[in-house]
Parts: C-alpha cells; sequence; structure tokens
C-alpha cells in the first residue's frame, strides 16, 4: 500500500542574511480553544499551564505555549506528539471547544536584529519592546494574510499563518529581509 | 492610519485589523413575523446616515474576533470612544464632540477613552 508522506509546506527553505535570519518552524500540534471563565480552571489543570487571562499574554509551561487571542481565545501549541486533544478529551461537565488546527497552521521564526524592520514591512503593528514586550502575541496581519505574531526573545518572532499562505508570508518576510 | 481602541484587546491597534459591521444599537422587534411591511423595512434598510457624530459597530477580525460599538465623526473620521458590544449608548460631552469634528484637537481627556484621529507613525 502506497504511503502518504506529509510534505512541510516550506520545506527546504531557510533564508541568513547579516543581522536576520528566517527559518520555517517544525511540525507542531496546535488546538484552538475557546472557553468561558467557569472552565478555566479544569483546563489550567488538564494541560498543566495557567491560561493567560490578560490581552496580549502569553504562558508557556512544559513544552506548551498558550497564546490569549481574545476573551475566550487562545492558541495552543505544543510539539508534536504532545497529545493535547486527548488531554482534554477526558474532561467532562464544562463547556468549551478545542479544535486541533495542527495541519491548519506552520509557523515562520524570524530571528535577529532587523527581525523588526522586516515584520514591519507588512505588520501595522508598533513592535517597539515598549509596546510588544518579550512574551507578547496577538493575531494581527502581514500584508494581506493573518497572522499570529508571538515574541519569544527581544530578536526573535514566531509568525504563525495559515498553511495555504505560507508561501506568500515566506515570500513577503523574503522581500522585506532584503531590503530591511 | 487610523490607531482604533479596542476595548477587548485594550489598546489602540491599527485600523487594518478591523471591519466596519454598520450602524449599532439597531434592536431587532420582538415578533420579527408579525410586523408590517414598512416597519421591516425601517428595522432592516433604512440607516440614518448622519452627517456627524454616529454609533457604529466594528469588528476587531484580525485581532479578538470581536464586536464592540464606537462612537466616531463621520467627515472627520475621528473616533470619540469604544465600547464593549452590549454596553448603552455613552453620552458624549459637547467638548468630546468638538474635538472630533474636522479642525478638533483630540483632548487628553477622549485620548484616555480611546480616541485617535492621528496618524500612526
Amino acid at each position: 500500500m502506497a504511503e502518504a508522506a506529509r510534505i512541510h509546506p516550506l520545506a527546504g527553505r531557510r533564508l541568513a542574511l547579516p543581522g536576520l535570519s528566517l527559518e520555517p518552524c517544525p511540525p507542531a500540534e496546535r488546538l484552538s480553544l475557546r472557553a468561558g471563565e467557569d472552565a478555566l480552571a479544569a483546563i489550567d489543570e488538564a494541560l498543566g499551564l495557567a491560561l493567560p487571562r490578560r490581552p496580549m499574554a502569553s504562558a508557556t509551561a512544559g513544552g506548551l505555549a498558550a497564546l490569549w487571542l481574545g476573551p475566550d481565545e487562545w492558541l495552543i501549541v505544543a510539539d508534536e506528539g504532545a497529545g493535547l486533544a486527548g488531554r482534554l478529551a477526558a474532561l467532562t461537565g464544562i463547556a468549551f471547544s478545542a479544535v486541533d488546527l495542527s495541519h491548519r497552521n506552520t509557523a515562520i521564526s524570524i530571528d535577529g536584529d532587523k527581525a523588526v524592520l522586516a515584520l514591519a514591512a507588512g505588520c501595522p503593528r508598533d513592535l517597539s519592546p515598549a509596546a510588544f514586550p518579550v512574551g507578547a502575541c496577538s493575531r494581527t496581519v502581514l500584508g494581506k494574510a493573518e497572522i499570529v505574531l508571538a515574541r519569544e526573545a527581544p530578536a526573535r518572532f514566531r509568525v504563525e499563518c495559515w498553511r495555504s499562505f505560507a508561501d506568500y508570508v515566506w515570500n513577503y518576510l523574503v522581500d522585506a529581509a532584503k531590503s530591511a | 492610519m487610523l490607531l482604533i481602541h479596542c476595548p477587548y484587546c485594550e489598546e489602540a491597534r491599527p485600523e487594518l485589523e478591523f471591519r466596519h459591521a454598520g450602524e449599532a444599537h439597531i434592536a431587532r422587534p420582538a415578533g420579527i413575523a408579525e410586523i408590517s411591511d414598512e416597519a421591516f423595512e425601517a428595522y432592516f434598510f433604512i440607516r440614518d446616515n448622519t452627517k456627524g457624530i454616529v454609533f457604529e459597530r466594528w469588528r476587531h477580525i484580525h485581532g479578538c474576533g470581536r464586536f464592540f460599538n464606537a462612537a466616531r465623526h463621520s467627515v472627520s473620521d475621528r473616533f470619540v470612544v469604544t465600547y464593549r458590544a452590549g454596553e448603552p449608548k455613552p453620552e458624549l460631552s459637547g467638548e468630546q464632540v468638538a474635538a472630533a469634528a474636522p479642525g478638533g484637537k483630540a483632548t487628553p481627556a477622549n485620548a484616555a477613552a480611546g480616541v485617535n484621529g492621528k496618524a500612526a507613525r
């Protein structure tokens, strides 16, 4: 029987310039989590991390990252094989929604002193350290694509985008990087 | 570019993240199947289209995804105040209205409430 191999949408791409590098992030498990206030305590316990309750906040623990996207919405990212959906499936008696987005999204890591300059070519957000510090995250836009942007280190960002937008976002960032 | 204060994200964000979503505070009549065609037309199609301060729904679609309401000046495009969906229409002071009008200056008071007539960097 033929085996279908999964192909990373940005397989083999890489860009390294002085002061800036672009790299596709490895495949990850992702959940879109929607939950009300009353469900959060149980979900915190099941995930082993406290979901951030404040706008733009993120939390990481045990290989998991939880990004606040809206008042009742989080993006949970974990390494492949973390079994996120299984951990939440055991919860009963509370209402919430957890949708697996592992293969809908892909991510790009942009690293270096010029990362902010390159992102600013397409992202209208204020990315100064005061307005968007390490640990901050939000859904926003890059050019014509919607992205989730997270600042993982002073000069390193994770850009999550839909798989079908990956080529567009990658090329946009490459163009921006070359002129940054 | 306008900066629009999102009451859920609690900060001013670039206009590209937002979508306009029509006039605010339009209540769907109870017993919608029983009302007359004229009443339905008035509810469904007829909008005030005021020249001046308008109350509108906006959606932070490329952000938190939430709908919220805003008071905006339809000539200057300045936002006077934004507030969460479900909250009552705010009373605007004459000072706020004047500041939002064309040629008006955003004051510290309305800047704190999320007014942004100024361009982003």
